[in-house]
């Protein structure tokens, strides 16, 4: 009986906080007016648009807007990816749900971490060595520029605008909670100065907002964990301890608790998971930002060991949360028994718990600043689609003035936003969080495969990729549909069509099977071609000879 | 720069470079997927095994340690990866452009 309560609780809980709750969901409570979080936030956004004039200032061409003239360090790359990746909800949904379930948390960080060392030794040098601004640089090296631009910008414009939807929800409820801003001024603001930041300041304002975020966010995170530990007297023996005397389940929260329980989804997800990272464009596009192959490795060294590190601290602050929220009358909400504002709030309280009124108004304006940092990076990427590889290469066949580029691109960035900020508002009331894993299945069968095989097949064709590609779009975007997250949950029909959560599995062997038959089947003399111009791309994707930035001929 | 690549490719170092780097980073991403999904299917089908305490008075399960172990693991491996290509490989592979790119003078 217990154990099926807990199952239950769990499928009710998964969809929500899985793809790390990167929107928080369920009905939220609008909190009063938070001034110590007001003030630390308007600090933060003083700053950034300092930096955004600065950044607007040395931001002339198409390198510096695309790619911030390709002068950031790896190090520094390292930060805005780790800015980047770690998303606002990922802090919250994990900690979260470490705090719910205890080490089933443990399962979902491991899963966001593990596709960057696949990153590294697949793609990310000769991503680096092929490209100039986005991925699709490198896919269009030697296939059919406008066909394969067209499928690029489309995954990437769904990948971003589920991602940013998904992210709009999220921080409108979120700040809704923190700060006591009305959900659609929350949603106008995060808007407002995303646009800001990108129109004006391009890739090196949006860097460094990033890298900001990523030192608040490792510092906030850092400290918790710390005040944790220093009243268990550094002892996890003692920590785990205490957790399982005061949580609900008991024992129960030390091991695996049926989140990953049939097989077909723990694969599929781990897929969605791991290849679903190396296809994000927003992603991707960072490996330009540095000067070469040497640098973007050193980048995704730097991010993993951030990264990894983080979520590590997720851990602790979740079982820190047992241990000092539950039964403490102060965070437990009188009518429904759970703690106040749900399970996603636990890092909330916690960092008042340890750190009083001062830090809690610190955590929430580094919750905001996450926000800020994670939805400029997607804007960019969607407008540099939108400018670079459609109306550059598909419309105008690379004829074009680079100060129109340029333009087109901060239109593109000026119209995202306004969707983004509408999309938001329309999608108030829905459950948005099965966004973000449609997000990663998409990113890992449609931009993942071609990224992938047209790195290292060389007999794949532009109508392999294209017609592969678009399969796996499509079965992605159908399964889901067809799924228990939409056709059961949110559409209300008893029972679902097509039997598992993550389509991820299923969508990218589609992929690939498309890719490889229509590519073997396409002409012979297409082939021939495409295997003769292989071997350029080969020996530029292994030497960097020739590539973006390098300093020889 | 269409002669040089052609160049760089019938030199048997460009090989050597290739073939080394390919069987360095597979084995690599192999490892990093082999113990991801080990852990994972440990999970799926024998969860009770990260059930097992790490000892007779210990609180803590096998699995928090084998989950903190993936982490740092994935963070290591990709300080080996970064270490080796940014010194032996980037060295053969800038060789190989001195040797046929800059000797060669034309521009």
């Amino acid at each position: 009986m217990a154990k099926s309560c807990f199952l239950l609780l769990i499928s009710l809980f998964a969809p929500g906080i899985l793809f790390a709750a990167d929107s928080i969901s369920g009905n939220v409570v609008k909190q009063s007016v938070n001034s110590t979080a007001i003030i630390m936030f308007l600090v933060f956004v003083c700053a950034t648009l300092g930096i955004t004039y600065w950044a607007a200032r040395r931001t002339r061409s198409r390198k510096d807007f695309y790619a911030a003239g390709g002068n950031i360090t790896g190090f520094q790359n390292g930060l805005a990816i780790a800015g980047d990746y770690m998303s606002a909800a990922s802090f919250l949904g994990i900690s979260g749900l470490v705090f719910a379930s205890g080490f089933d948390g443990l399962i979902y960080s491991i899963g966001f971490l593990v596709g960057w060392p696949i990153i590294l030794f697949l793609l990310a040098e000769r991503l680096r060595n092929l490209g100039k601004y986005t991925f699709a640089d490198a896919v269009s090296y030697r296939l059919h520029p406008v066909r394969i631009r067209s499928l690029a910008a489309c995954g990437t414009l769904v990948v971003v605008l589920l991602y940013l939807v998904a992210q709009m929800v999220g921080a409108g409820k979120l700040i809704q909670l923190l700060f006591g801003l009305e959900y659609h001024y929350a949603v106008v603001i995060v808007g407002v100065l995303m646009i800001l930041y990108v129109t004006f300041g391009g890739m090196l304002a949006t860097t460094w907002v990033q890298i900001i975020k990523a030192v608040l966010l490792l510092f906030g995170a850092s400290f918790m964990a710390l005040m944790v530990m220093e009243k268990m007297d550094f002892s996890f023996e003692m920590l785990f301890t205490r957790a399982i005397n005061l949580h609900d389940k008991g024992l129960a929260i030390m091991s695996p608790g049926g989140l990953v329980s049939d097989p077909v989804s723990a694969i599929s997800l781990g897929l969605a998971l791991m290849f679903g990272t190396a296809g994000l464009p927003h992603i991707l596009m960072r490996f330009f930002t540095v000067p070469n192959a040497k640098e973007a490795r050193k980048s995704i060294f730097y991010a993993t060991g951030f990264i990894g590190y983080f979520y590590i601290l997720t851990f602790i602050i979740g079982f820190g949360a047992i241990v000092m929220l539950v039964n403490n009358p102060e965070y437990i909400d009188p009518e429904g028994g759970g703690i106040m504002g749900g399970n996603n709030m636990a890092a909330i309280h916690l960092a008042k718990a340890v750190g009083g009124e001062m830090f809690l108004g610190f955590i929430s304006a580094v919750a905001f600043a996450t926000i800020l940092a994670v939805v400029s990076g997607l804007t960019l990427s969607g407008a540099s689609a939108i400018s670079h590889d459609l109306y550059a290469s598909v419309i105008k066949h690379g004829k074009v003035h680079e100060g129109e580029e340029i333009k087109v691109s901060r239109i593109a960035t000026i119209c995202l936003g306004i969707a983004a900020i509408y999309l938001g508002i329309v999608f108030e009331q829905q459950n948005v969080a099965y966004m973000v894993g449609l997000a990663f299945a998409i990113a890992a069968s449609v931009n993942f495969p071609i990224l992938f095989l047209s790195m290292y097949w060389k007999k794949l064709t532009t109508k392999g990729a294209f017609i592969g590609g678009s399969l796996g779009l499509v079965t992605a975007v159908t399964c889901m549909i067809l799924g228990p997250t939409i056709w059961v949950d949110i559409l209300g029909n008893p029972e679902a069509i097509f039997p598992y959560k993550h389509p991820a599995l299923f969508s990218m062997t589609a992929a690939f099977a498309g890719i490889y038959i229509f590519s073997v089947t396409d002409s012979r003399q297409e082939i021939s071609d495409m295997e003769t111009a292989f071997k350029d791309q080969y020996v530029r994707s292994q030497t960097g000879l020739g590539a973006e930035g390098s300093t020889q001929h | 720069m269409q002669q040089f690549y052609k160049k760089i490719y019938d030199d048997p170092k460009f090989h050597e470079l290739e073939g080394k780097r390919g069987k360095f980073s597979w084995c690599l991403a192999l490892a990093v997927l082999v113990i991801y999904y080990a852990f994972i299917l440990i999970i799926a089908f024998r969860p009770e095994i990260f059930a097992i305490p790490l000892s007779d008075n210990s609180v803590i399960t096998w699995g928090i340690p084998v989950g903190v172990f993936v982490i740092i693991i994935s963070f290591l491996l990709t300080g080996i990866y970064v270490w080796r290509a940014n010194n032996e490989f980037d060295q053969i592979g800038q060789d190989l452009i001195e040797h046929h790119v800059k000797k060669s003078g034309t521009e």
